[in-house]
């Protein structure tokens, strides 16, 4: 499953440009903070609209401004674990894991709850509700519920970033799990050169960006 | 204590209330999510015009009301030819008036309750799969109930207390247009009516106190996170 990205957008003033192709394994977009990444992120996701370009995933194209099309983030297959995590607060974590199966169909479905619960290590979690897991609980449980929404492809955004380092080394060691057991393709934002340089097969570097 | 005509003033009171709650609460939700969640120019305008019966005189309220949905008025006649009902000197009309005037601080309510829920977890929910509604339905709906109840119980609050808009629209028919404020202010009337003054202040004070209760105790019912 290849991922095509050749897109401009904007935030605020700024224009951010990002160019690349991602297929299996981990791309990492690496870039100090205020580059955009998140931003090239929720363009991928469908949360942010560029301003010209083409998104394909798989050859199919998520996003095109020439052929008008845009897919609404539902549509597109994409798990997102975002910087902030977003966990429901109002839901268990076993609801908060399964509010993305629902919609799956189930060919798109990579593992049962189950499954679910034993890759990531948080079977004893389920009934628990978001704001008592600790940072690292909580990330696992934010990978689990993208995991079970059935993507096609991964977005991680800074998912280490929050993490110290015992914790640090726990979700790196699932990432890179998922990138070998389930072969899912990735794309990992990170601004620390060594978690790049320890989990990705391949980096596009985003600079500062232009003033549009 | 309390006689038979006293207990049909409280049953249309509360008729009357819930009715005016009923109805006004989803046009409060749409006009809180619109006034939270939306940028357009004429906002503010939207935003005045559903404050307007929380500072305009509920007298001139009334005769708007008159104006409008009377049975001369353009709202009225249509009401009236489209599904035969009349809100002219009838408990409905009562409970138009209750609505409106409850209106502006159930938008408060629920706007305040929109604000506070954080739209990224919508995008959350869209990415794992659910659409507009469904994220909607199950993330912003759920976390905004607080707002919801506390909305629900001060209009209601206001709708059982509503005076002057309702005695202007819908006069003070016993029966028919009599709920409490209407019936303390005809006792206060009658020489001799204080025993009755007294009767159903205290009855207003009492259905007041309950539903203050009853949305505390609801809103720690729905709060979510202090339980593992």
């Amino acid at each position: 499953m290849s991922l095509e990205v050749d897109i401009a957008v904007l935030r605020g003033e700024r224009r951010i440009a990002a160019c690349f192709t991602a297929r299996g394994g981990i791309t990492a977009l690496l870039g100090p903070s205020g580059a955009g990444k998140t931003s090239v992120i929720e363009a991928i996701a469908g949360l942010l609209r560029p301003v010209e370009g083409r998104i394909e995933l798989g050859g199919e194209a998520l996003f095109d401004a020439a052929r008008r099309i845009d897919l609404p983030p539902e549509a597109r297959g994409c798990g997102v674990v975002f910087q902030d995590l977003r966990l429901f607060p109002h839901r268990s974590v076993r609801d908060n894991l399964l509010y993305g199966a629902r919609f799956a169909p189930s060919s798109a479905r990579l593992m049962t709850l189950e499954q679910t619960c034993a890759f990531l290590g948080i079977a004893d979690l389920l009934g628990r509700r978001p704001r008592t897991l600790s940072g690292g609980e909580a990330q696992r449980v934010a990978i689990g519920r993208a995991l079970l929404r059935g993507p096609r492809l991964l977005l991680l955004d800074e998912p280490l970033s929050s993490l110290d380092g015992a914790r640090r080394d726990g979700v790196m060691a699932v990432i890179e799990r998922i990138r070998d057991e389930l072969g899912l393709p990735m794309v990992l934002v990170s601004h620390r050169a060594e978690e790049v340089e320890r989990l990705a097969n391949r980096v596009v570097r985003l600079d500062q960006p232009l003033l549009a | 204590m309390l006689s038979t005509a006293d207990w049909a003033i409280v049953a249309l009171s509360l008729k009357v209330a819930l009715v005016a709650v009923a109805l006004t609460l989803p046009v409060a939700f749409a006009l809180a999510w619109v006034l939270a969640r939306t940028r357009f120019p004429g906002r503010i305008v939207l935003d005045a015009l559903v404050h307007l019966p929380l500072v305009v005189p509920p007298v001139v309220m009334g005769w708007l009301l008159l104006l409008g949905f009377g049975s001369n008025g353009p709202a009225g006649r249509l009401l009236e030819g489209l599904f035969g009902v009349t809100l002219m000197f009838r408990w409905t009309g009562a409970a138009l008036a209750a609505a409106v005037m409850a209106l502006p601080l159930m938008v408060r309510a629920i706007r305040l309750s929109l604000e506070a829920v954080d739209p990224r977890l919508e995008a959350a929910a869209r990415t794992l799969g659910a659409g507009p509604w469904r994220a909607f339905a199950t993330v912003t709906l759920p976390l905004s109930l607080p707002g919801l109840i506390a909305a629900s119980v001060l209009g209601l609050a206001r709708s059982l207390g509503e005076f002057g808009a309702t005695i202007t629209f819908v006069s003070n028919i016993p029966g028919e247009t009599q709920t409490l404020p209407l019936a303390i202010y005809s006792a206060l009337q009658l020489p001799g009516g204080d025993v009755q003054v007294a009767r159903l202040a205290s009855i207003s004070v009492m259905l007041s106190l309950a539903a203050l209760v009853a949305s505390e105790a609801l809103a720690r019912r729905s709060g979510f996170g202090h339980v593992a």
